[in-house]
């Protein structure tokens, strides 16, 4: 009887967005009438930090500080309709109709920041700081808080956009299943090592090496946040979590957090994890949506490391103690 | 129903409210009182979201009965901040990314406050088995123990 | 984290400003000093707790529900059952025209699993709101229940979902969503080994550390305000205006910050049911889960059983995937059939495959209504696939990770759901894995590119 070390690998791709379904989300820009610009959408932050990179996006955009932007959302009778927060889709669709809704509010503000130059608005270009310049003339500039004032209160215009992003509905085909089910994918490769103890069963995660490819890392902290949070879940449902213990039957059932189990504090692996961008084609700045994709890999990575360790494959998620004692003991007897 | 008297202190300030027999202290500091700061992740003793400290202790507030608290010093994590400046634990939780859906975070502050209260300098073991009883489902808690090892270091460096 | 730059970099341009960037997230110091407001942070003068009664059997005939005694118990304001309910029987994804309606929203002659709501309770306590529902008396015939997959694709299987009419969803494409890609019985043919292999899991709970719920304030002016969690302001309001019979401008769908969601959150099960009691008793409502109605009530992850059949060469190449999926997706539709189909779509993962045949199967069981989670119809097809792969791997000999590289897709290569490959990145993925965990691979792997033509 001893503790046995196994190393396992896997790799993955993974949908951005639900296009089999029809795919839109809306988003309002405007500004303030001191130049600082309020976004609207019934868009639900579920602790990801969509808010947080819907402000970083429309800054960008209209060539802001992200302090500058106000994020109002999650309410039908204010924000514009959004098919809501899941399938990976809210960096992605959201992201794109801010852009959109932001670029249409950046024009008009460099239009009106033309009047007050003299010049024409294709001329224009943000610093970034606040200030509208020439191109190539940084001196000939105005400030976005002026920009905004004199567009309410002399020039009555007003500096506001409409964004719109949709993935039309794809219709699998009857016959051969031709569809489009995505638009672009993320992709993702994990090894872990583990420790099997062949008398109890018990795995111990002794390391996950994280490879994740995500387009682009709008906010490499929150992406962080993700990417770690997601592989830990993700290694919870290989090893521990069900709500029904031995499915089909329908008995030991967890009704609270002391009988369904998840890793603690105490049991965490050491997580490595290296992000590449490879920015897609229809992503806001590149993105593909992260929040999914990184809780794959890690279950099939385990498993087949498991089998490195002791020799026998659970095919059966979660991976418990008990089903691969169960294994080893026919092992043994076969 | 009957009503009992009660008087203890939340963060601070005097309160007296005759509550519901059996109400829990989580229910009079959320519904009476207004902080909501102690969430409800399970009204059952099982999540840590409710923590808040009674007389210095850490206490599960969903299981504590508000009318045992007579005469107690309560304290929550909206009673941190102190003249607008931020605990250092609340600080530290910031700058280590330990929060995303947030609604762990108050608990887990009180029992990592009630942590370093009794041991200004923890182990990282320490601080895992004093975070133990708090469930995060977002962070993968890496962050979070990070953030607690963070706060007492710069307790530590502040006190020197 | 660290962020390799070196891959890829042809294809970016580092010049962007507020992107990019760590910043701090706008609502953390609202999180760490618990100011934050979630709904249920929110407390009305007379509000009313809902205690839903639920079925206690997997399959069930109705004979006859009793409120009489619950309806008397000291602070129950109503008690609503089915005959309250408008529109009572409904499915979520009739939004994207994805029916047919199959789920009551209380239930009226039949229970289809242990857990349904039948009747909701409305006290002016969560504890006489409990005391009462427990005086609500319902008089059920039993009936034989199927509860797994196998069970309910046999002939002859207790029939689940009467709105159906038979154990599984039926497709345009008929009882199963296909995939058909090249020729798999010709690939099986060609192939020097052949490996079939069954995988199973079971449901998982989305487990947020704030459950399902809402609180609605009738705001006088015969519009409704519901502070709620879910994840899909519109599905919800779009769903409860069905159900309710009410249009859509007389609702008004409050969020905020949510804590957690990972798919838990899309159904739509609390909103309309409270709404209707706000409307009935014209006073505040809350709804929300315990902690154990949020593991075994609320929707899980469902229970899947997948069958891989593979033709794979002595060199390496997979020639021909077969595939089998079934979702369990308990006793009603809710997002399951999207889902089941989303799997068809995955297979045969990111490999290009000459022959592919999938056939993903929606099936209908007496259990708890499974629907999305994070990772939905894909998370268990790649626990399958990947362990399939190694399978595979060690079958011909291989190194596990070569093998991937081999059959690896890139830019140009046709999926089996006919789309051309783009923006493929599973080989660079692979070779930074190979260099971080000292997995050696040979050196014509780490020359490989995604890049089309390379
Ligand atoms: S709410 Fe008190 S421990 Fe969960
Ligand atoms: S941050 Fe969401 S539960 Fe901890």
């Amino acid at each position: 009887m001893a503790i046995r070390r196994g190393r396992g690998v896997a790799a993955i791709n993974y949908p951005t967005g639900m296009n089999l379904g029809g795919d839109p989300s809306q988003a309002l820009v405007h500004s303030t009438p001191t130049g600082n610009f309020m976004v609207t959408l019934s868009s639900v932050d579920l602790g990801q930090g969509l808010k947080q990179v819907m402000a970083q996006i429309c800054a960008e955009t209209i060539g802001v500080k992200t302090e500058q932007v106000i994020i109002d959302t999650a309410d039908t009778d204010t924000g514009p309709h959004c098919m809501g927060t899941f399938a990976s889709r809210g960096t992605h669709r959201i992201g794109n109709a801010v852009i959109q809704a932001a670029q249409e509010a950046r024009q008009v503000m460099l239009e009106v920041a033309a009047e007050a130059l003299e010049v024409n608005a294709s001329d224009l270009d943000t610093d970034g700081e606040g200030n509208i310049h020439v191109k190539g003339a940084p001196q000939k500039s105005i400030s976005i808080f002026d920009t905004a004032l004199m567009a309410h209160f002399k020039l009555g215009r007003s500096i506001s956009g409409r964004g719109m992003f949709l993935v039309p509905r794809s219709y699998p085909e009857v016959e051969t299943g031709a569809m489009k089910p995505s638009t672009c994918y993320a992709h993702a490769c994990t090894v872990a090592d583990v420790d099997v103890d062949d008398e109890t069963g018990e795995v111990t995660v002794v390391s996950v090496k994280n490879v994740f490819e995500i387009g682009r890392a709008l906010n490499p902290k929150m992406v962080e946040q993700q990417l770690v949070g997601g592989s830990w879940m993700v290694i919870s449902h290989a090893l521990y979590e069900t709500t029904e213990p031995y499915y089909p039957a329908r008995d030991h059932g967890g009704s609270d957090f002391n009988e369904y189990l998840m890793p603690g504090p105490g049991d965490l692996a050491e997580t490595e994890i290296v992000v590449l961008e490879r920015p897609a084609a229809d992503g806001p700045y590149g993105a593909k949506g992260p929040g999914e994709m990184c809780a794959n890999p890690q279950i099939p990575a385990l498993a087949n490391a498991i089998f490195d360790a002791v020799g026998v494959r659970i095919d059966m998620m979660p991976i418990t103690p008990e089903r691969i004692l169960r294994a080893l003991k026919e092992q043994r007897s076969a | 129903m009957a009503k009992v008297p009660v008087q203890f202190t939340l963060n601070g300030e005097e309160k007296a409210e005759f509550v519901d027999s059996g109400a829990t202290l989580l229910k009079v500091v959320r519904d009476k009182l207004g902080d909501t700061s102690p969430k409800s992740g399970c009204n059952q003793g099982t999540c840590g979201a409710c923590s808040v400290l009674v007389d210095g202790e850490l206490r599960l507030s969903c299981l504590t009965l508000a009318e045992t608290c007579e005469g107690a010093h309560i304290v929550t994590t909206g009673g941190l901040a102190k003249d607008g400046v931020l605990h250092p634990l609340q600080r530290a939780f910031m700058d280590e990314f330990a929060a995303q859906c947030g609604f762990c975070t108050p608990g887990m502050i009180m029992a990592a406050k009630a942590l370093l209260d009794r041991t200004p300098d923890p182990s990282r073991d320490e601080v895992v088995e004093a975070l133990s009883g708090n469930i995060c489902r977002c962070t993968g808690y890496e962050p979070i123990i990070r953030a607690v090892l963070t706060a007492a270091r710069a307790n530590s460096q502040n006190a020197a | 984290m660290k962020l390799a730059k070196s891959y890829f970099a042809d294809q970016r341009k580092d010049d962007l400003k507020e992107l990019g960037q760590g910043l701090q997230r706008s609502d953390v110091p609202g999180h760490v000093t618990g100011k934050t407001s979630y709904f249920a942070d929110r407390h009305f003068p007379g509000m009313l707790y809902l205690k839903m009664v639920r079925s206690p059997h997997d399959h069930a005939r109705i004979r006859k529900i009793d409120t009489s005694e619950a309806e008397k118990h000291p602070g129950v304001a109503r008690v609503i059952t089915h005959k309250d309910v408008p529109h009572n029987v409904y499915t979520i994804l009739i939004l994207i025209q994805v029916g047919p309606e199959d789920e009551q929203v209380l239930a009226e002659d039949k229970v289809r699993w242990k857990g349904e709501a039948v009747v909701a309770v409305l006290a002016d306590s969560q504890r006489a709101a409990e005391e009462a529902a427990a005086k609500v008396k319902i008089d059920y015939e039993v009936l034989p229940a199927v509860l797994d997959i196998e069970e309910a694709l046999k002939p002859g299987a207790p029939l689940v979902n009467e709105y159906h009419g038979q154990n599984y969803y039926m497709y345009d494409s008929g009882a199963s969503r296909k995939v058909r890609f090249g020729d798999v019985e010709k690939g099986f043919a060609e192939a020097d080994h052949i490996l079939e292999q069954t995988y199973f899991s079971s449901p998982i709970e989305q487990a947020p550390t704030e459950t399902t719920g809402c609180i609605v304030t009738p705001d006088g002016n015969d519009r409704f305000t519901c502070y709620t969690n879910t994840q899909a302001m519109f599905f919800t309001l779009d769903n409860t205006s069905i159900i309710l019979q009410m249009p859509g401008h007389k609702l008004h769908m409050v969020g905020g910050t949510v804590g957690g969601g990972f798919g838990g959150k899309v159904d739509v099960t609390v909103e309309p049911i409270a709404i209707l009691a706000a409307k009935l008793t014209g006073r505040p409502v809350s709804f929300i889960y315990s902690r154990h109605e949020e593991m075994q009530i609320s929707s899980p992850r469902a229970a899947e059983k997948i069958v891989l059949k593979d033709g794979v060469m002595n060199d390496g190449r997979i020639v021909a995937r077969q595939v089998w999926g079934y979702t369990d997706a308990g006793a009603y539709s809710r997002h399951s059939p999207y889902g089941a189909q989303k799997g068809a779509a995955h297979y045969p993962g990111p490999y290009t495959i000459p022959n592919v045949w999938v056939d993903t199967w929606c099936v209908y069981t007496n259990r708890t209504p499974s629907s999305a989670m994070r990772g939905f119809g894909v998370t268990i097809a790649d626990f399958a696939l990947e362990v399939q792969m190694d399978k595979l791997a060690r079958l011909i000999g291989m190194d596990p990770l070569e093998f991937r590289f081999i059959n690896a897709y890139r830019d140009g290569d046709m999926k089996a759901h006919r789309q051309e490959t783009t923006g493929a990145a599973l080989i660079e993925c692979m070779q930074e894995a190979s260099r971080l965990a000292d997995w050696p691979v040979a050196e014509k792997y780490l020359q490989m590119s995604s890049y089309k033509g390379s």
